[in-house]
């Protein structure tokens, strides 16, 4: 079975709502929706206080190439345009909506559930087009919009579109979820985007804790052509883009480089069903699966919320968040962002909200490093955790541009597997941070010179 | 015998073929060097801190050897006596420059600013103000972890265990700046003091709106403008609900610290004012 | 109030406690099989070796590093005795056990700056200390089976052999132990040393449990393989057959505990099979070549000084392959 070459661990899974069925989250009385959920520039808000909005309205429109637009999750009122607290407390601007409670789509949405497989009225200009009006971003976590990775530099030729349903985070279960109850969708979602880039061949990359959904997705994918189901062993960070391509293809996109330099594109699940409903129903990206778990819950869901709903609005699903919680994750544990305040919106690259009990919610303390290299061991980059942790921690700075510390992508494989708890990967974030900046400034020098 | 001869014979061969070696290479790769450079280094502090803006005492003295006057070439660590020194010794005239001290724009103590969330991760501010806003509502104010200590090569701030905020020694303080560019936060202020270091600043940073600074900290300041109205000497404005103090305007008549609601203005050094209401 | 960290937020079960614990679990059985084999006598020998080991390194934490956070809590040191231990002959004074710990917990670990920070293997510094300090003492082993040659003293396998070379014999002439007492441990040595079979299920425990990588032992062992197989083919007369080389004189013991010591080997993998096959190598150059008949533990000291080296070697990166 497939998986990448170097390094990898394994986390304890826990995928406390493995095989439980999507339920729809109840629409809130009032949703925040941020104008920045993308990588790139922040949308420009195009309403204003006192507007009326339907679901699906555009609010924000996209600022530049780089950037995606927005839309109104809800119907209802334009309440305020502030600058709010997001998960790090940072303000940004947001679009807080009063819902009017008459859930009133736009028209031109096909509510529908009815199955479309016919794709070739569509052109790859109108797919792409449709795409960037919905506002798709990489909804595995790194939001980058969907139209920019749909547009590659015209000097590479694509040949494969690989499908990311690793979902190798612990707890994390909402791909899962959605492959097993929307196999038919995203894989019209594959052909779309196969058609829009001019690929033939499409690879789904799902690991193999998930027989049922590599089951599912297998035998509909025998009614299209060119798409592959490939089981993979269990290993994180399998997730990753750069890792993903490694098992499925065994090619390795080179240091700064995008996936696109090797000839792939990946596109998560998640995304690909967004694709579906972004051509085929004109529904722009307005709510995601979200998985809400952890193991101080009575129960964990799967559930289909509309964007900007509150993680307090969300956590009544499975009612509240229970006592002795001491951290709330957006994400996964191995990358996800531990939340100040549950007043934070879910966006459109959450995947799930973790509530950590008292116990699991603190680090352990630190002891002194054995050196026993399992870092190293651990790292999917082969790099040298232990070594860029020394580094930072002398503020050497420039010698850990020297052991590549910017192909560090903060998977966190170094911190979990070592023996004596240290902080590895925030010395070698804070290091990276630095490194850049130096590197930075050289390129800035050089430029000044010339 | 004959081999501890040879034995010597064959040292003092070496050894003059290294001198003659030694004495080519040396007259090849001789650099010519200003001897004034080497001295007025030794006259500098030696810290090579960068206050100066130069990479070290060195080449420090080399601008100042080089330079026809000693404008804008200042030690602040050495202070003026050093720069006198240098002066007399090079034949210049050392420039004027007033006494600087760093000043810390934060009062948000453990009780005026009360934690929202607890930070678990490792003391440092650039990463932690890199990773989230503070663990107080305040994402201005200080953060407490120390990067302006681990900066300062003279003891001169010192975070205080009790406030968890930076205090400064003005006596050790050189001004070099060194916090100030370490502070991810931008709170430190390297600010023009007298000879009894009395100085009054605003000790906030906070730019949100009154009542989002006040609920995050007791201490804001909430932009009401009260100080500058007060203000005989026109040096305070106020900008994005935060009020500044014009160092060279402020005449040190300590009106505007009365005036201030929230007790955000700081003064220094003052005799302890007379209670003159209470006594009516 | 919510705790905010960055991600990780998940660190795995191991923790280094957990992991010395493991190795002293796989120490069990050579230890069970050392007293059975030796008696009382051994188990007071282990304990005095632990029971200084852990005295010096609390009072050296205490006093000299002004510790609060007492570094023994991590079993480190108890190992270090019970290796140290293994080293040593039966009839060794207790007194020189005592100041072997102080010199392998002193000199070769905290000097350093504790766990993690040394250079060398603790315990193989102390074993050479005292090998050196005091040769005689040191290579006297008490009789075990009718391979030692009267009531008190005896000889191990490795220094039968290396005698009977130097006073002209070939191997065919000594009467080595069968293979089936070398793999059992029935023949003289060090506390820890003989029963090849002990060790290997010690050795599978810690495989198994994910504490040290098949790197290092098969390395070490693969290699001594090898080069002695070399060696006997070329003259069978003088050099034993590697099955010989194998299971005497500590090669099981070195490979699976002393060079996995994860302060002092490698860390990269790659790094760990140059490690291994290093001391390997130098084993049976020093057994066959050097003045002592065994060469395992000088073997992996010389590695341990490579070490440093070793880890400057790039190992593969991703995206190294275009």
């Amino acid at each position: 079975m497939k998986t990448f070459t170097i390094g990898g661990v394994h986390p304890k899974e826990n995928k406390l709502s493995k095989g439980v069925a999507i339920s729809i989250a109840p629409i809130p009385e009032r949703v925040m929706i941020p104008l920045s959920q993308h990588v790139g520039a922040p949308a420009n808000p195009i309403v204003a206080v006192g507007d009326i909005v339907k679901v699906g309205t555009k609010i924000g429109e996209s600022a530049g190439f780089v950037s995606a637009n927005v839309h109104s999750s809800v119907s209802g009122t334009i309440e305020k345009i502030d600058m709010y607290p997001d998960l790090s407390g940072n303000k940004k601007q947001m679009i807080v909506i009063k819902t009017d409670g008459n859930d009133e789509w736009e028209p031109t949405i096909d509510r529908s559930t009815t199955l479309q497989k016919d794709i070739t009225s569509f052109t790859p200009e109108i797919i792409k087009e449709k795409i960037a009006i919905a506002g798709i971003v990489g909804m595995g976590g790194a939001t980058f919009p969907m139209s920019v990775k749909l547009t590659p530099p015209k000097d590479v030729t694509i040949d494969y579109l690989l499908i990311n349903g690793v979902e190798c985070e612990p707890y994390l279960t909402a791909d899962h979820a959605l492959m097993l109850e929307k196999a038919e969708e995203i894989c019209v979602g594959i052909e779309l985007i196969k058609k829009a880039l001019g690929v033939s061949k499409a690879l789904v990359g799902i690991e193999n804790n998930k027989p049922d959904a590599i089951a599912k997705m297998q035998q509909v994918a025998t009614a299209y052509q060119g798409i592959e189901i490939v089981p993979l062993k269990v290993k994180y960070p399998q997730g990753s883009e750069k890792h993903l391509i490694q098992a499925l293809t065994g090619r390795e996109v080179p240091s700064r480089k995008l996936p696109a330099s090797v000839g792939t594109i990946v596109c998560n699940v998640a995304s690909t069903f967004a694709v579906y409903e972004a051509v085929i129903k004109n529904k722009p990206l307005i709510d995601r699966i979200v998985t809400v778990t952890g193991t101080g819950l009575t129960t964990t869901a799967n559930v289909l919320t509309r964007i900007g709903t509150s993680f307090s609005d969300l956590l009544n699903v499975v009612g509240g968040l229970p006592e002795g919680t001491d951290k709330v994750i957006s994400g996964g544990p191995m990358m996800g962002r531990a939340v100040r305040s549950l007043e934070i919106p879910i966006m459109k690259g959450s995947s799930g909200v973790l509530c950590m009990t008292e116990k699991e919610a603190h680090r352990k303390p630190e002891t002194n490093c054995i050196r026993c290299g399992r870092c190293v061991d651990g790292c999917p980059m082969g790099l040298e955790p232990y070594l860029l942790y020394a580094l930072s921690k002398k503020s050497m700075f420039a010698e850990l541009n020297e052991h590549n510390v910017t192909d560090c992508f903060e998977c966190g494989s170094c911190s979990f597997s070592c023996p004596a708890h240290k902080p590895l990967l925030d010395y070698i974030r804070l290091g990276k941070a630095k490194a850049i900046q130096i590197l930075q400034n050289e390129a800035k020098k050089e430029v000044d010179k010339k | 015998m004959t081999t501890i001869i040879n034995t010597i014979l064959l040292l003092c061969a070496i050894g003059l073929l290294a001198s003659i070696a030694l004495y080519f290479v040396a007259k090849k790769f001789k650099t010519d060097e200003n001897p004034l450079y080497g001295e007025v280094e030794s006259l500098l502090p030696g810290a090579n801190c960068g206050g100066c803006g130069f990479p070290g005492c060195r080449k420090l003295a080399e601008k100042m050897v080089d330079s026809p006057s000693l404008d804008g070439l200042y030690c602040s660590v050495g202070g003026e006596q050093t720069m006198e020194q240098i002066a007399t010794f090079l034949g210049k005239v050392a420039s004027q420059t007033e006494k600087k001290v760093a000043v810390v724009k934060c009062k948000g103590t453990c009780e005026q600013r009360p934690k929202t969330v607890s930070y678990e991760g490792i003391s440092s501010c650039s990463f932690a103000a890199s990773f989230h806003a503070g663990d107080t509502a305040c994402s201005f104010g200080c953060l407490g972890l120390g990067d302006c200590e681990k900066a300062c090569s003279f003891g001169g701030i010192k975070i205080n265990p009790v406030t968890k905020l930076p205090e400064v020694d003005s006596n050790l303080c050189t001004a070099c700046g060194q916090c100030a560019t370490a502070c991810p936060r931008h709170i430190i202020e390297l600010r023009k003091t007298n000879k009894k270091d009395m100085k009054i600043y605003v000790g906030c940073s906070n730019k949100d709106k009154g009542a989002i600074a006040r609920k995050a900290c007791a201490a804001a300041c909430i932009g009401c403008g009260k100080c500058m109205k007060t203000c005989p000497n026109n040096a305070i404005v106020v900008v994005d609900s935060l009020a500044y103090i014009d160092a060279n305007a402020c005449k040190l008549c300590r009106k505007c610290v009365e005036a201030c609601p929230t007790g955000a203005i700081v003064e220094t050094n003052f005799p302890v004012r007379k209670k003159v209401e209470e006594n009516n | 109030m919510l705790t905010v960290s960055p991600s990780p937020h998940y660190q795995s079960e191991t923790s280094t406690t957990k992991l010395m614990c493991n190795v002293l679990i796989a120490l069990v059985p050579a230890l069970i099989f050392s007293v059975y084999v030796f008696g009382f006598s051994a188990l007071l020998l282990t304990l005095v070796s632990v029971a200084s080991c852990l005295l010096f390194e609390f009072v050296i934490d205490k006093w000299l590093f002004k510790n609060q956070n007492y570094s023994i809590k991590d079993c480190s040191a108890i190992i270090t005795g019970v290796l140290l231990s293994f080293n040593l002959p039966n009839s060794l004074p207790l007194w020189m056990v005592v100041i072997g710990c102080l010199i392998a917990i002193g000199v070769a670990k905290m000097s350093f700056g504790g766990l993690g920070c040394n250079i060398f293997n603790p315990a193989l510094v102390g074993r050479v200390f005292l090998l050196i300090s005091f040769p005689a003492d040191m290579t006297t082993w008490s009789k075990v089976s009718e391979y030692t040659v009267d009531g008190t003293t005896g000889a191990t396998p490795l220094g039968m052999v290396k005698e009977g070379i130097m006073s002209g014999k070939t191997i065919a002439d000594l009467s080595l132990p069968s293979t089936t007492d070398l793999f059992i441990g029935n023949i003289g040595g060090s506390l820890g040393e003989i029963s090849v079979i002990a060790l290997i299920i010690g050795g599978i425990y810690l495989l198994c449990t994910k504490t040290i990588t098949w790197h290092i032992p098969v390395s070490v062992l693969g290699s001594i393989a090898v080069f002695s197989c070399i060696l006997y083919l070329a003259n069978p007369e003088l050099n034993a057959n590697p099955i010989f080389h194998l299971c005497t004189g500590g090669a099981m013991l070195g490979a699976i505990f002393m060079a996995t010591d994860y302060a002092t080997s490698p860390m990269t993998s790659f790094g760990k099979i140059i490690f291994g096959i290093g001391i390997g190598v130098l084993t049976v150059i020093i057994r066959r070549f050097g003045a002592y008949p065994e060469g395992m533990s000088f073997a992996i000291l010389i590695m341990n000084a490579l070490v440093p080296l070793i880890n400057k070697i790039q190992h593969r990166r991703y995206g190294s392959k275009n």
